[in-house]
């Protein structure tokens, strides 16, 4: 199957060259790192030793949980408008999951000892198992989307054998999620982050996030292919991502009530920074203030049922969700554990020109690797006009 | 063969790079390594002998040394009991440094001829060949 | 008969195991037969602990003697620059050094007093609990040791540690060092190190470099042991210590 990706327009190509591009940028800013010191390659400091690519890490591994949403609604409930698109969400957790696994690594100051983490098994250690979850997941979604793609391509029902992995995977995807909130949950001297809501808030971010950039993949997929993954599909993962954005401003809500009626100085103090800024310093307000208006826009054009339903609107809507979630989640959430420091100071971070340049090499390999999959995908199903429910799944 | 001078030209290639090493080096004279032990520490001791006779420690220096990171640093044990009795301090710097003050002559000479490069230097000291670094 | 699909899918496999082995760690093994053991000089211990009388500490030179035995010993680099700073042993005020506690009406003296800050070599440390490679890990005797060499720079345990004793190394440490100790290594680009409580003095029969400058003022011993100079200080004296709210039991006390 692997040949399909071989064969594109030219603008796939250019595409794939773009990527490839990134990614070399990227490692050579990476390498440039190891070379210079982090000092002037990245905003960390020593008082905040986590900041953009542990922020990344924690959004896509989200991301990738997130196909879970399409995956269980059709195994287990039988929702047959997700049927077409179980392999789209599944590769898309194989490329995010990539990211975050690579987001981990260029965090490194020595990576040529990663080999450490598996000659060293230290279980009581977060990171040691958030790479077990993680590469278990990766491996499980692409055997899944591969085996079912495979069976598509060859119209024949998906082998019997995969059924306990594809039953697996659904109860991996929370589990990822859960582990990488235990980085944060578990510190003492981090209040911010000390909240047993962290999991359960990660997975209401993530059930957001994940659906809005679905929604924003199959209207790409749909304007570049004859695939269509489906009217009913997509109106469905919106209505998924209201709730699951609900849910997460609700709980945000819950964190102020927590903080602000216990008059808990260091529990106050980092949301404070966030929305008002601490002390005199406040160059994530701007920040915070944005994401909240696109979180409020987003929300806005899902809760009135025309407005979700056009798909104009659909789409800025996804939009907003999705980058509102990323400003908080991807950034602000990570920094903001570090204020006030261990001496009660405020020490501020930023994204520095070099560690963003990695990141985008980071992301692009994700995204090379979900096109290539996505090549392979699309051109299997543009095959078959009629999904297996006769449903018309090919636009001329 | 479908594509067939495209698989020759792939093997052509593969043989080439995989055989570089060799065709690389044609032409170049066979220097062996020659680590000297032509320090005024060593010339001053009566037995010039190491912590433990030349062959081991030519086969097995990297292994004493990997481990006895482990023991110094990770379980405390600082004291080495050669095999002849002696007691010498675990510890790469103030005792294999202090006989072997040559670095460049002497670890750098077979180091660099296999092209390895250990990287216990980029943290340990290396003696004073008038200043350090 | 095998098909050139097979042919391919073989080829592929073995390729991605070659990979693999290239990738392989060498990973040596403990040379057998070798006799390593500890000094019979060693300092025995069962909790190593510090009590540090901050009335004795007059004046700057008090302090800088302490903090210079230290530093200078270890090649502790000089970064100017407090983002990107390494230290083992520093000062702050009382109001920073005890966050959550500091009383607001104690005498102007104490508020303006400044306290030595280092390692805590917690009892329950979170940064031995947070560290994926056991780099950092508790010794028999208390220590939290912190193992330059396995350490892989994730920079977990500065999260973890509520004490900011932690210090990652953001610069090239050998462009900051203006004198060297041949007799300790330096560290390296992306590595964290610490206050290591002098590990490798305690197993030769020595106190630590800041115990022996201080002249006194800083007091260490084995708090398991009832009958220790530590413990008596302890029992005669009012203590306090940074953020035992968290239960990680800082082991470093403060006469005030």
């Amino acid at each position: 199957m692997l040949d399909l990706a071989l064969k594109g327009k030219p603008r796939y190509w250019i595409w794939i060259s773009f990527l490839i591009t990134m990614i070399l940028i990227g490692f050579i800013c990476w390498l440039r790192e190891h070379h210079i010191g982090a000092a002037f390659t990245t905003g960390l400091s020593r008082d905040v030793s986590w900041g953009f690519h542990v922020g990344q890490l924690t959004f896509f591994v989200g991301v990738a949980a997130s196909a879970v949403l399409v995956v269980l609604p059709y195994y287990f409930h039988n929702y047959k408008a997700f049927g077409r698109i179980t392999v789209i969400g599944e590769f898309l957790a194989v490329g995010c999951v990539l990211i975050a696994m690579l987001s981990v690594f260029v965090i490194m100051g020595q990576p040529s000892r990663v080999w450490n983490v598996i000659l060293h098994p230290t279980p009581h250690s977060i990171i040691f198992w958030d790479m077990f979850v993680l590469m278990t997941y990766l491996f499980l979604n692409l055997l899944c989307g591969w085996t079912i793609l495979h069976a598509e391509k060859k119209d024949a029902p998906p082998p019997k054998w995969i059924k306990p992995f594809i039953y697996w995977a659904i109860l991996w995807a929370p589990s990822i999620h859960t582990v990488t909130a235990f980085l944060y949950a578990g510190l003492p001297g981090k209040p911010h982050w000390m909240t047993a809501l962290q999991a359960a808030h990660f997975l209401a971010t993530a059930f957001a996030a994940g659906p809005s950039l679905l929604i924003i993949i199959s209207m790409i997929i749909r304007k570049v292919s004859k695939f269509d993954p489906g009217q009913q599909a997509i109106n469905k993962l919106a209505e998924i991502a209201t709730y699951a954005l609900i849910i997460h401003l609700f709980f945000i809500g819950l964190e102020f009530f927590t903080a602000f009626y216990s008059q808990i100085p260091d529990h106050m103090k980092s949301l404070i920074y966030l929305y008002w800024g601490l002390e005199g310093h406040d160059r994530l307000v701007p920040w915070m203030a944005i994401s909240t208006l696109l979180a409020f826009t987003g929300l806005l054009i899902f809760m009135f049922p025309p407005l979700r339903k056009w798909n104009v609107t659909k789409l800025i809507g996804a939009i907003c969700i999705f980058f509102s979630i990323w400003m908080d989640k991807g950034f602000a959430f990570v920094v903001s554990g570090f204020i006030p420091n261990s001496f009660d100071r405020v020490t501020e971070a930023w994204i520095a020109l070099n560690e963003f340049l990695v990141a985008a090499g980071v992301w692009s390999v994700g995204a090379l690797v979900i096109t290539v999959l996505y090549k392979i995908a699309i051109t299997v199903k543009e095959k078959a006009v009629f999904d297996k429910y006769g449903q018309k799944q090919v636009v001329d | 063969m479908y594509d067939g001078w495209k698989i020759i030209l792939g093997l052509i290639v593969f043989v080439i790079i995989v055989t570089l090493p060799f065709t690389m080096s044609i032409g170049k004279p066979y220097v062996q390594p020659k680590p000297s032990i032509d320090t005024p520490e060593i010339q001053k001791m009566e037995k010039k002998q190491c912590i433990e006779p030349k062959q081991y420690m030519r086969e097995m220096h990297i292994k004493i040394l990997y481990s006895w990171k482990d023991y110094a640093t990770r379980e405390g044990k600082r004291v080495y009991v050669a095999s002849d009795g002696k007691q010498y301090d675990v510890s790469l710097q103030n005792t294999c440094m202090k006989c072997h003050s040559n670095k460049e002559k002497f670890c750098d000479e077979c180091h660099n001829y296999v092209n390895v490069k250990p990287y216990c230097w980029d943290c340990h000291i290396e003696p004073k060949v008038g200043g350090v670094k | 008969m095998i098909t050139r699909r097979d042919f391919l899918k073989i080829a592929a496999f073995s390729s991605l195991l070659g990979l693999g082995g290239a990738f392989t760690i060498n990973a040596l093994e403990k040379e057998p037969g070798q006799k390593v053991l500890k000094d019979i000089n060693a300092l025995k211990g069962k909790r190593w602990a510090m009590v540090i009388d901050t009335r004795k500490f007059k004046t700057e030179l008090d302090f800088e003697k302490v903090i210079k035995a230290c530093h200078k010993a270890h090649n502790v680099p000089e970064i100017a620059n407090p983002l990107h700073e390494v230290k083992w042993i520093w000062t702050d005020d009382y109001k920073h050094s005890f966050t959550h506690t500091a009383e607001e009406y104690i005498s102007d003296e104490i508020k303006h007093r400044k306290f030595l800050l280092l390692c805590n070599h917690c009892e329950n440390p979170p940064c031995v609990r947070v560290c994926p490679v056991k780099a950092t890990f508790k010794r028999p005797d208390g220590i939290t040791m912190q193992d330059m060499h396995r350490c892989i720079g994730c920079k977990f345990c500065m999260a973890g540690c509520p004490y900011g004793a932690r210090s990652y190394n953001f610069l090239p440490p050998r462009d900051y060092i203006k004198e060297f100790n041949p007799e300790y290594p330096t560290r390296t680009l992306g590595v964290v190190e610490k206050c290591t409580f002098c590990n490798q003095r305690i197993d030769k029969g020595q106190l630590p470099y800041c115990v022996e400058a201080s002249e006194g003022k800083i007091i260490f011993g084995d708090l398991y042991d009832p009958n220790s100079e530590i413990r008596k200080v302890l029992s005669e004296n009012i203590v306090i210590r940074r953020k035992v709210e968290l239960g990680t039991q800082p082991m470093v006390f403060y006469i005030i």
